[in-house]
């Protein structure tokens, strides 16, 4: 184990209570974006506070971020200081993975019970008698009660964008592997160039999904409201869609650092961190390609 | 802010800054672990404020103080603030101030967000609290929010309770992150995992527990927020969803959760009882094991709250099997605990007393908590005052009392003063005989057929409504006799502390001065 | 002020002298009067007297060591600290009491899960508020309310026997007989209890929950809601009338009787007086429960007033579609499913005409007829 005397403990900081204003303010200001919404109340307040709140919060991204980053060149973290950081990063991610988790289950639990048990089968099945003439099938082209939630007219296959989006994120795992491998050597001018195919890829991946949602709203009438098909494939695709936008600006960061010059052959962990990010997200798209298009 | 200015500056021996900007913008484990108590035991007072509401309702039949509109929101802004907002983080300012000193490190793993951990739960109870004056009121589809009482038909309110519970589920994922990364990084050279103390284990795996549900509650919370404001229809079989589809993945979180409540209690309780009967802890390595079997059985058990929904057969006799194993390791542990104090040289002074009433109080709400695993006597007792008085009995003499017991403890520790022993004993007391007369009718009540979470009952309740009140009241009212012993001892009123005023601690807390200085075990300790 | 203090003072004194005299100390759960709330009461002894006696060891044990083992009576202390064979010992006893205890368990919830064979089958439906029951075969159904006033409520009248127990229509089954329940919901989650019977089950909308009763005693068994389901959720009381067979019979012919007749309402001629009349009735079963018994609204503002507001007192079309259809996402249910055509004819005309909205104007049964079959 290292020798703790070198474990930096920083002094004070202002980043924190930063923070959380901005949170705060950030999130209440959504809330009450919402809440005004429904009752047909004016929002323009509400969106002065997200805004504030969200500046307030780039504000603190870059000045926390930058802090850390001053302290990790200025040689002040020890090698058990970049073990806190992994493990920091690790739990973090393991936590991300229960978040996926809930939505998976939500549907797994829908489509192994609750859809046919609505359609007439299984331990309670008697509830068809309160959904006449629904058929239970999965995709649920059409919905116990149509009038609250119109089904839609199509779904996404597997095999035409999605497809190709999988094997856009798998190919992206495999350059920001090659780019990590670069970055150990040293070789910057091999990281430049994995790394921006990474980036490209991921963009090129981003545009896809817009592309995919924009066809599902406008062609396919598949939307969020159309019953519980719409609910699991737009909250698992959109939040995943958002952890890529999230990974892409963190890649898009490291490209910014390393044009910097920033890192070294044996200390990168932010590099690594990002990379990380990055095959998780990878990892849970496959899993989003196996069970909501595919299966 | 420039860090490389800082480094210089970066000797451990000053002490804390001046003013308001010392706990503003503190990286300093032992300020944010006071924080986290001061914190938790006003929100302690303001849940148990929301509880005398409740008791003076229900004092006796029909409605006298409140209407059942508010009395819906009593009961929900109780249940939410004493689980998230007075329990949680006193386990978290425990933690914080005591694994540093516990494992010989400098401070926490991270101690910029864990000043942010803390913030951010005053950001978040400042939004829940704020509900009660919005227009539909505060949420009143109490703690455990079913859909689709709460989405469909929740107030508007609804939407800013969602965003307070995605604040503290951050909080409360970077707290336990920090945890892990301090235990697991950061022990002095010697500390191998089994020789943790217990507080330290049992805290490493509640911290588990928490990365593992907290996000799974941000998910449910989120698929509500989506049925609310985006019209999806996760809970509502009109759109192909399922209300119970909400129930079983709240409860995934929401079991665990109650462990979450309890092991860091196992683990002071488990400090205190050697200490005071000065003799060894029994079976060391079989509680570190009975502590991860808990943990692992709580995921598998989450249905048992949910016996009168209607699952097949098989399930419901899964969940109830796996419900009553949980029996066996925390009964390891309660016998370990006897066996600790049997043939000891005990004294009892005032942690000690909420140790013995913590061991006792917590088995007896164990054993209720038995019986409602059971399946079909569950019929009976679901959502009646049966569940009510079991969870209280795990929660207020278990949960609560452990934490007295550690505050106590430790006390000395923290501020070098000695608390008031006649005040302490005092305290305890009462709170012990009213705690009793608070919740033992309650079993009474349930049994005898009285639902929960109603503002008026039958006549045939009445008496020991009333009996239950008194002790509330009583209760209730000795917890600012606490506030007062603590204040007095935190202004220096008081005997001085030494470095280990209790003959039987051990354990490297007790080989730091008392009080704590800012900084401690700058250079690690060795561990043998 | 001082008035009212000392009122509130009568009333408090008189509600406890009432309310000791009636009360009793119940401190177990009853056998009830079913083979499985018989069962269950056996089961509920049994695990109970188990976990006392684990109890008078375990404290038995760590008593005599708070007594015996004490500094101030110079103990001193031992230093064993592990034993491989007490700790498997106290792993494994446990686990065979649980055995023990699993296995009746397992034995009742088979049985219970059993609603094969059953006679009659009635559904039943939470509301917020309220029950209502469905005689499947016989192609009735009815509403069941809270009857406790208001006033003895907020202590403005002494408490009769079975506050908040009592009920305008129970449910009416016959004795002797395997009843099944399909359990449903309109808008919450409710639950349906009746600790006599053993049964609890929650109604969840959307789902039918299935469950039997079978009762050999006749006679009046009360329960409650037990699902958190709202403001009211406290009054919603379940009450089941067990009658013999015979009497069952005609309990049964008279209802479908009636059910004709209500029919029959529809195509009557109806004055304005006798709609506002049997609209007073109707308001204050089904809607002052939210919109307050004079129509001035609740739950601080959740529950709009009705007085002289726009859609009561102008356009009859928006006032028809409101109750009819509910408003969804609200509160506001559709009434029409609930309610017969005279009942919402009534109810609508009453609003009309009630409390200063003194517009006159009616709404027959006909009307809303065709307003639903359009
Ligand atoms: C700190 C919190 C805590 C703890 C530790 C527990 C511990 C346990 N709980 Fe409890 N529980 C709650 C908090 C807690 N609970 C809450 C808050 C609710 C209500 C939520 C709501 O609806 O609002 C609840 C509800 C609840 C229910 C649902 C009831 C219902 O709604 O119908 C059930 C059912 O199985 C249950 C079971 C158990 C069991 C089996 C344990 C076991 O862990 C107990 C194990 C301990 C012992 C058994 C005693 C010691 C053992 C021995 C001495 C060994 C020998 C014993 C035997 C062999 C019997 N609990
Ligand atoms: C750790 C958690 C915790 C703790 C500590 C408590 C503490 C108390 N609780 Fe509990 N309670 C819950 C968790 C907890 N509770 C939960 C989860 C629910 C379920 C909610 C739901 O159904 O959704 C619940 C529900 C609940 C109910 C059922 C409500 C219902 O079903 O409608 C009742 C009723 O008596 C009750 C009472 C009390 C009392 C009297 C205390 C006392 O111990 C409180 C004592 C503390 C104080 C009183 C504060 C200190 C003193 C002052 C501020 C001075 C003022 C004092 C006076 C005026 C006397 N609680
Ligand atoms: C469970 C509560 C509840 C019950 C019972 C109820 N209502 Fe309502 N009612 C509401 C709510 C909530 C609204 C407001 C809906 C909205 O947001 O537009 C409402 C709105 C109305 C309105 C429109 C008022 C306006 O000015 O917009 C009318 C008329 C009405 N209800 C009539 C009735 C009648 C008639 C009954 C009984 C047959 C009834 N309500 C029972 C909750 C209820
Ligand atoms: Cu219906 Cu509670
Ligand atoms: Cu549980």
């Amino acid at each position: 184990m290292a020798n703790n005397q070198t474990y930096y403990v920083p002094e004070q900081s202002k980043w924190p209570i930063v923070a959380t204003i901005g949170m705060f303010l950030l999130m209440y200001g959504v809330a009450s974006i919402m809440v005004n919404n429904s009752q047909g109340e004016p929002t323009q307040a509400s969106w002065f506070m997200f805004l504030a709140g969200a500046l307030v919060m780039v504000y603190m991204l870059f000045g926390w971020f930058g802090s850390v980053i001053r302290e990790s060149r200025a040689g002040l973290y020890s090698e058990q200081m970049d073990r806190s950081f992994r493990w920091g990063m690790a739990w973090f991610i393991f936590s991300e993975v229960m978040f996926f988790a809930a939505f998976f289950g939500a549907l797994f639990y829908v489509r192994v019970f609750v859809v046919p048990w609505l359609g007439g089968e299984g331990d309670k099945g008697t509830s068809a008698m309160l959904w006449e003439g629904f058929q239970a099938n999965w995709p649920l082209i059409n919905t116990p009660n149509p009038e609250a939630y119109p089904p839609p007219d199509g779904i996404i296959g597997p095999w035409g964008l999605p497809l190709i989006n999988t094997i856009l994120l798998v190919t992206s795992s495999f350059t920001i592997t090659v780019a990590h491998h670069a970055l150990k050597e040293d070789n910057r001018k091999k990281v430049k160039i994995w790394l921006g195919a990474t980036i490209v890829l991921a963009l090129v991946f981003l545009g896809l999904q817009a592309e995919e949602y924009v066809h599902a709203y406008q062609d396919l009438n598949l939307t969020l409201q159309s019953g519980i098909y719409g609910s699991t494939f737009f909250m698992l695709t959109g939040f995943h869609g958002a952890h890529v936008i999230l990974g892409t600006l963190i890649l898009i960061v490291m490209m910014v650092r390393i044009q910097k010059g920033h890192f070294t052959g044996d200390n990168h962990f932010g590099f690594e961190a990002a990379s990380w990010y990055w095959h998780f997200v990878d990892v849970v798209w496959l899993g989003l390609f196996v069970f909501v298009y595919v299966i | 802010m420039s860090a490389v200015a800082d480094t210089h500056a970066q000797d451990h021996h000053h002490g804390p800054a001046k003013g308001m900007t010392r706990w503003l913008l503190t990286t300093n484990h032992k300020d944010i672990g006071s924080m986290y108590l001061i914190f938790s035991f006003a929100m302690f007072l303001l849940g148990g404020s929301m509880a005398m509401v409740i008791r003076a309702e229900l004092f006796q039949p029909g409605l006298q103080i409140v209407e059942p509109e508010f009395f819906n929101q009593m009961t929900t802004m109780h249940g939410l603030i004493m689980v998230f907002g007075a329990v949680m983080p006193a386990f978290v300012g425990l933690a914080n101030w005591m694994l540093p000193l516990m494992v010989g490190a400098p401070d926490m793993a991270l101690p910029r967000m864990n000043n942010w951990s803390f913030w951010l739960l005053p950001a978040a109870f400042l939004m829940l609290v704020s509900t009660l004056f919005m227009q539909g009121g505060a949420p009143n589809f109490g703690w455990t929010f079913y859909a689709p009482l709460s989405t469909t038909y929740g107030p508007p309110s609804t939407t800013f309770f969602i965003f307070a519970v995605h604040i503290m589920g951050i909080s409360s994922i970077m707290g336990a992150i920090n945890v892990i990364a301090t235990i697991l990084n950061m022990r002095a050279p010697g500390m191998t995992l089994m020789k943790m103390p217990l507080f330290v284990w049992t805290w490493l795996i509640t911290a588990f527990l928490l990365i593992a549900v907290m996000p799974v509650l941000a998910g449910v919370v989120t698929m509500m927020l989506m049925d609310i404001n985006f019209g999806t229809s996760f809970f509502d079989a009109a759109g192909g969803g399922d209300p119970v589809l909400f129930q079983h993945v709240f409860w995934f979180f929401g079991h665990p959760e109650v462990y979450i409540m309890i092991l860091p209690a196992f683990g002071v309780v488990s400090h205190i009882i050697p200490a005071f009967a000065r003799k060894p802890l029994f079976g060391y390595a079989s509680m570190v094991y009975a502590v991860g079997a808990i943990a692992l059985l709580s995921f598998l058990v989450w249905a048992h709250h949910m016996f009168t929904v209607g699952i097949p057969i098989f399930g419901q006799l899964f969940f109830m099997y796996a419900t009553m194993l949980i029996a066996v390791p925390t009964g390891v542990k309660v016998f370990n605990w006897v066996a600790t104090m049997f043939r000891g040289s005990m004294t009892f002074e005032t942690p000690m007393l909420f140790s013995v009433a913590f061991v006792i109080l917590f088995t007896i709400g164990g054993f209720s908590g038995l019986m409602l695993a059971i399946a079909p006597a569950d019929f009976q007792y679901h959502d009646t005052y049966f569940v009510v008085a079991h969870f209280h009995y795990v929660l207020v003499p278990g949960a609560i009392f452990g934490i007295f017991a550690a505050a106590y403890y430790w006390l000395p520790k923290w501020t070098g003063t000695m608390y008031d022993e006649t005040l302490g004993k005092t305290h305890f007391w009462l709170s012990f005989v009213g705690m009793n007369l608070a919740f033992f009718p309650m079993h009474f009540l349930g049994l005898a057929g009285m639902p929960r979470r109603i503002p008026d009952y039958a006549l045939q309740f009445a008496d020991f409504n009333m009996v239950s009140s008194v002790g509330a009241f009583m209760f209730g009212a000795t917890q600012l006799l606490f506030l007062f012993i603590v204040v007095k001892c935190v202004r220096g009123y008081g005997e001085k502390a030494s470095a280990k005023p209790w003959e039987g601690a051990e354990g490297l807390e007790w080989t730091v001065p008392s009080p704590a200085p800012y900084h401690t075990f700058a250079t690690p300790p060795d561990v043998k | 002020m001082h008035v009212h203090v000392k009122r509130a003072g009568a009333l408090i004194a008189g509600s406890l002298l009432s309310a000791s005299a009636l009360a009793d100390w119940q401190m177990n759960m009853s056998p009830g009067v079913t083979d499985t709330s018989n069962e269950i009461f056996g089961l509920h002894m049994t695990i109970l007297w188990i976990c006392v006696a684990i109890g008078v060891v375990v404290f038995g044990v760590m008593f005599w060591s708070i007594f015996a083992h004490r500094k101030s009576k110079g103990h001193k202390p031992a230093h064993f600290h592990e034993n491989t064979v007490v700790e498997i010992l106290w792993t494994i006893i446990p686990f065979a009491i649980l055995v023990i205890m699993a296995i009746p368990a397992t034995a009742t919830l088979v049985d219970m899960y059993d609603t094969s064979e059953s006679e009659v089958d009635i559904k039943v439906t939470g509301y917020q508020w309220r029950w209502k029951y469905d005689y499947i075969e016989d192609d009735f159904g009815y509403f069941s309310n809270m009857s406790t006033s208001r006033d003895e409520i907020y202590n403005r009248m002494e408490k009769s026997e079975n506050y908040l127990l009592d009920v305008d229509n129970p449910m009416v089954i016959p004795a002797g007989k395997k009843v099944r329940l399909l359990l449903t919901a309109n808008d919450v989650i409710h639950s349906w209890w009746v600790p006599n019977f053993g049964v609890k089950k929650d109604a969840i909308p959307g789902f039918i929950n299935e469950i039997w009763v079978k009762v050999d005693k006749p006679g009046t068994y009360r329960g409650q809601c037990t699902e958190l389901c709202g403001k009211d959720h406290g009054f919603m009381p379940v009450v089941v009338e067990v009658l013999p067979e015979e009497e069952y019979n005609l309990w049964l012919a008279d209802q479908r009787e009636a059910a004709e007749k209500e029919r029959q309402l529809t195509e009557k001629d109806w004055t304005l007086e006798e709609l506002v009349e049997r609209g007073e009735g109707v308001y204050a079963t089904a809607c002052a429960a939210c919109h307050g018994q004079d129509g001035s609204g609740g739950g601080g503002g959740a529950f709009p007033s009705l007085r002289g507001t726009p859609v009561v007192t102008e356009d009859i079309q928006a006032h028809l579609d409101i109750v009819v259809n509910g408003v969804s996402g609200t509160a506001m249910q559709a009434f029409g499913a609930q309610l017969s055509e005279a009942d919402l004819a009534a109810v609508i005309t009453y609003e009309r005409n009630a409390w200063g909205n003194n517009t006159g104007e009616m709404v027959t049964p006909k009307e809303v007829f065709d307003y639903k079959n359009q």
